[in-house]
């Protein structure tokens, strides 16, 4: 191992982790604010029980999103210092906007939402909320584009004196075409997920014996609106993916050919399915393939060539010279992990298919006061939050490591990005501290949620609804 | 002025805000079981921090990223050379962070006073490890022609160094003392304010030592002045804590930081991180900036929201400007296990 193997562990397993939480707290963040706009707006007293209910959970989420995010902006210093050297004029500023626009606006609004219940006006209340999905929603935005720049390095020019990427038109990395497909599909997918959560959790409570009778309405309309949520996400997702396709077939034709493991150059191109045999082209033993739908997938256009690894390695090896990446892949090869592209992207797709679809069903088997109390669809409910948060994964997956061996598409390769001066046994500590970390804190995590979950919404208790500025002398409402 | 030099000041600006900020909640947190002496009173001292500690973080986070931004030489340098003091940083400011989230989610005993000592230990590393840092970055550190660091864990546990780790322990001490002594009532508070004081001496009898030793290494006039004004502050806050002024009292301490701070980046200048070696190279604000278009679109950026933060974040202090006594305190909200 050396330390670009061990940056590169970390990397994985810190935003990885990061990024399971995170599109709980987007997607969630938004349906709260939903119910808690209705409780203002309806005085229905369930919608205010529901808020606090999810709002307990989504704290709990929350929690552990923002101190993962912490090592996450000083990681790009720490192990990949070279990378930051030669990229910081342009990959800097994205960062530190978030930071300014997104982080302040979420952290501040978040602490008023938790303590202000008998602060602030009820419709005030609601609105910190709703600032906190909006500051959730900008993070995204800039950090996709950095991500995006990744990706599709645009709007800059390499300066050979400085020795580094130098940023010349701003707005074309806002305004990247990579980015203007990923942020609504990352987004929508933050909605799939946040939406499954709730539609899973809301089941499960409603269909549970000791859950009080009264309450199973109350639930029914939380799987209702989480359902609906992860469609509409659902369908966004697809829509988007299929976009976003299109435009890595374009930007980084390799990545697309690697997530079909398509050796050979072909028109028109099948998809396949599922794959038994070997990967590497050599034998296939069975496989499930849709005719067409590859070129359709990446030109919208059934009849379309779609151009195979081979002949794309070299491509590329003409356009970049051989083997950038010959350190860690075989040499002169352009070509990233082929197993994990296909898997991944097949994943990705589909358990987020298979979300969508239990949303549906969801969705069905609770119209009109109907209470299935079928193991099947208890099995259902508590898939339901852990299928987009998988794909997610997948996704990322298959996004950063199709992308090797580069780090900035084109530009820099992930072994020239390392920090030099760190050594492997300081490399060594850092992950395995933060992985042991991690690892407690998921178990922590999980606790918390189930004895939550378990706990089911609390009785409703009539909130204060004080003027702005005034103070009692009574206990708080809320206290850690 | 040279949007260097702006840049230098606005991130000198979000390292002050960040102590300023942070100082007392690090200060509250180590001070949680000296303070309190029941279940009540822990809870009565983490709600004092509870709505804002989390904004308060924020100013490093931007701190961090501006940097990146505006001198990411400096950025690769300072994270990847002081590593290991970064990575035992970072994993204070997790566990402290979810210890002030989780802390209260299960009714158990042994679960709390767990939390407990990751708040104190999540509080009582970063405040001496950034001062640690802070003095290293002003004196110098080994930084070859390559700009890349080539000291090692140990060359950064100096005398002078850790006596900076040791000021700003007290300094953070003392200001989280006093704004116990602001924020809550009742006994914790006249605890607190006696605290604060006998804090505030030792804080000012390293905090004078210390910055003379920068003066001599590194000052010039300005950074004098303002290390001078740093003492006044600090003094003048002790003397309003001796006569029970709270408010004004918090105002030195935050006053003094920011001052001491302010004259730390005054001493640094131009440097951004000078070098010990020979042959080696310093970092300036000049050979580790961004180029000066990704300046103006981050002094853009800078000059129109950040107002609009300092407002909200302004607010929120004052929605939770009341003092929080024993009273206040719910009894704990949390409901029965299910039965089932
Ligand atoms: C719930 C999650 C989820 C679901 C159901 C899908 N995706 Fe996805 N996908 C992601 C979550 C995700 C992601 C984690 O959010 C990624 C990683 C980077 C990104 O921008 O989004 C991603 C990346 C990603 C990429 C890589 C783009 C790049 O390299 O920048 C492609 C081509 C697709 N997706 C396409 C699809 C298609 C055609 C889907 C089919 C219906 C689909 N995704 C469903
Ligand atoms: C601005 C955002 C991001 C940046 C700058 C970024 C950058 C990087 C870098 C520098 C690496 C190391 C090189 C490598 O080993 O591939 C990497 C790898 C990786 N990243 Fe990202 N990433 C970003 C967002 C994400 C997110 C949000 C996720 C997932 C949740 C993610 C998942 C991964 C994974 C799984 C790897 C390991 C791939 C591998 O080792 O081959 N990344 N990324
Ligand atoms: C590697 C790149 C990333 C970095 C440097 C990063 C940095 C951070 C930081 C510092 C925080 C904590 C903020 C706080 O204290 O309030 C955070 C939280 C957050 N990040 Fe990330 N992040 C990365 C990847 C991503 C991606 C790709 C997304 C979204 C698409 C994202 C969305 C969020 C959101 C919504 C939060 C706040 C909610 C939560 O913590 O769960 N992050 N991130």
């Amino acid at each position: 191992m050396d330390v670009v193997d061990i940056a590169r562990w970390q990397f994985g397993i810190i935003t990885v982790y990061h990024f399971l939480f995170v599109p709980i707290t987007i997607g969630m963040s938004a349906i709260i604010a939903g119910f808690e706009t209705m409780w203002v707006r309806t005085n229905n007293p369930a919608y205010l029980r529901l808020t606090k209910f999810f709002g307990k959970l989504f704290l709990i989420n929350f929690a552990i999103g923002v101190v993962t995010g912490i090592v996450q902006e000083f990681q790009f210093g720490m192990n990949w210092s070279d990378y930051s050297r030669f990229v910081g004029d342009i990959f800097g500023a994205p960062l530190a906007i978030e930071g300014l626009l997104a982080f302040f606006l979420e952290s501040t609004f978040l602490g008023l939402w938790i303590f202000g219940w008998d602060k602030l006006p009820r419709g005030l209340h609601a609105a910190c909320i709703w600032l906190v999905h909006l500051g959730t929603l900008l993070s995204s935005y800039f950090i996709l584009a950095a991500n995006s720049w990744m990706q599709n390095p645009v709007g800059y020019e390499f300066n050979p004196d400085t020795g580094r990427a130098e940023l010349t038109d701003f707005w074309a990395v806002m305004f990247n075409k990579v980015q203007m497909v990923s942020f609504p599909h990352t987004v929508t997918a933050c909605y799939l997920t946040g939406g499954a959560f709730v539609a899973g959790v809301a089941f499960w409570l409603m269909v549970r014996r000791s859950t009080p009778d009264a309450d199973r309405p109350m639930y029914r309309t939380a799987v209702r609106i989480g359902a609906v949520v992860a469609l509409v996400g659902g369908l966004g997702v697809a829509v988007t993916g299929d976009f976003q396709g299109k435009v890595m077939t374009d930007v980084q034709p390799m990545k697309m050919a690697a997530a079909e493991a398509l050796y050979e150059t072909e028109q028109p191109a099948a998809f396949s399915i599922f794959t038994i045999g070997s990967l590497d082209g050599s034998e296939e033993v069975f496989s499930i393939k849709v005719p067409r739908l590859l070129s359709f997938l990446a030109e919208n256009d059934f009849d379309s060539k779609v151009v195979g690894i081979d002949e794309l390695r070299e491509e590329y090896r003409a356009t970049y010279g051989q083997d950038p990446g010959a350190k860690y892949y075989s040499p002169g090869d352009y070509t990233p992990v082929i197993p994990v592209t296909y898997w991944t992207f097949r994943l990705m797709i589909g358990l987020g298919v298979v979300a969508a679809a239990g949303a549906a069903a969801l969705l069905w088997v609770s119209r009109r006061g109907r209470l299935p109390r079928g193991k099947a669809w208890v099995w259902l409910a508590i898939a339901m939050p852990l299928l987009p948060v998988a794909a997610n994964s997948f996704g990322w997956i298959f996004t950063e490591m199709g992308r090797q061996p580069w780090v900035v598409f084109g530009l820099m390769t992930t072994s020239s990005a390392v920090s030099p001066g760190v050594s492997v046994g300081e490399a060594l500590t850092s992950v395995i501290t933060l992985t042991l970390l991690y690892a407690v804190l998921a178990v922590i995590e999980v606790g918390l949620m189930l004895k939550y979950v378990r706990q089911g919404a609390e009785p409703f208790v009539e909130p204060p609804n004080p003027k702005l500025g005034e103070h009692s002398d009574e206990p708080l409402t809320f206290a850690y | 002025m040279e949007l260097t030099t702006v840049w230098f000041s606005l991130i000198a600006v979000l390292w002050i805000g960040y102590f300023c900020l942070e100082g007392f909640d690090f200060g509250v947190g180590m001070l949680l079981p000296v303070l309190s002496r029941s279940e009540t009173e822990r809870r009565v001292v983490i709600n004092t921090i509870g709505p804002v500690w989390d904004g308060n973080e924020v100013w490093v986070l931007v701190a961090g990223g501006a940097t990146f931004a505006a001198f990411p030489e400096w950025y690769a340098t300072l994270f990847s050379g002081f590593y290991l003091p970064l990575l035992l940083i970072l994993v204070a400011l997790i566990v402290r962070g979810l210890a002030f989230e989780y802390r209260a989610k299960r009714d158990d005993d042994t679960w709390r006073a767990r939390w407990d000592k990751a708040i104190v230990i999540g509080s009582l590393v970063p405040a001496v490890l950034w001062g640690v840092a802070f003095a290293n970055i002003v004196r110098g550190v080994p930084i070859d022609a390559d700009k890349e660091y080539v000291g090692t864990t140990l060359t950064l546990l100096n005398p002078y160094a850790l006596l900076g780790g040791v000021t700003t322990l007290l300094l953070f001490l003392t200001h989280g003392a006093l704004f116990l002594a602001l924020k809550t009532d009742g006994e914790i508070r006249h605890r607190a304010r006696s605290l604060g004081l006998l804090l505030g001496l030792a804080a000012a009898v390293a905090a004078v030592v210390f910055l003379t030793w920068t003066q001599a290494i590194t000052g010039d006039l300005t950074s004098s002045a303002l290390f001078v004004a740093a003492a006044l502050a600090l003094l003048g806050g002790l003397f309003a804590a001796w006569r029970a002024r709270e408010g004004w009292a918090f105002l030195g301490t935050f006053a003094a930081i920011a001052l001491a701070v302010a004259g730390l980046f005054v001493a640094l200048f131009p440097d951004v991180m000078p070098t010990t070696l020979e042959g080696g190279l310093s970092l300036t604000t000049t050979n580790a900036a961004a180029t000066s278009y990704t300046l103006t679109i981050m002094t853009w950026v800078a000059v129109l929201f950040t107002p609009i933060v300092l407002m909200y974040q302004g607010w929120t202090y004052w929605v939770f400007r009341k003092r929080i006594a024993v009273h206040h305190i719910p009894t704990p909200q949390l409901a029965a296990e299910p039965t089932r």
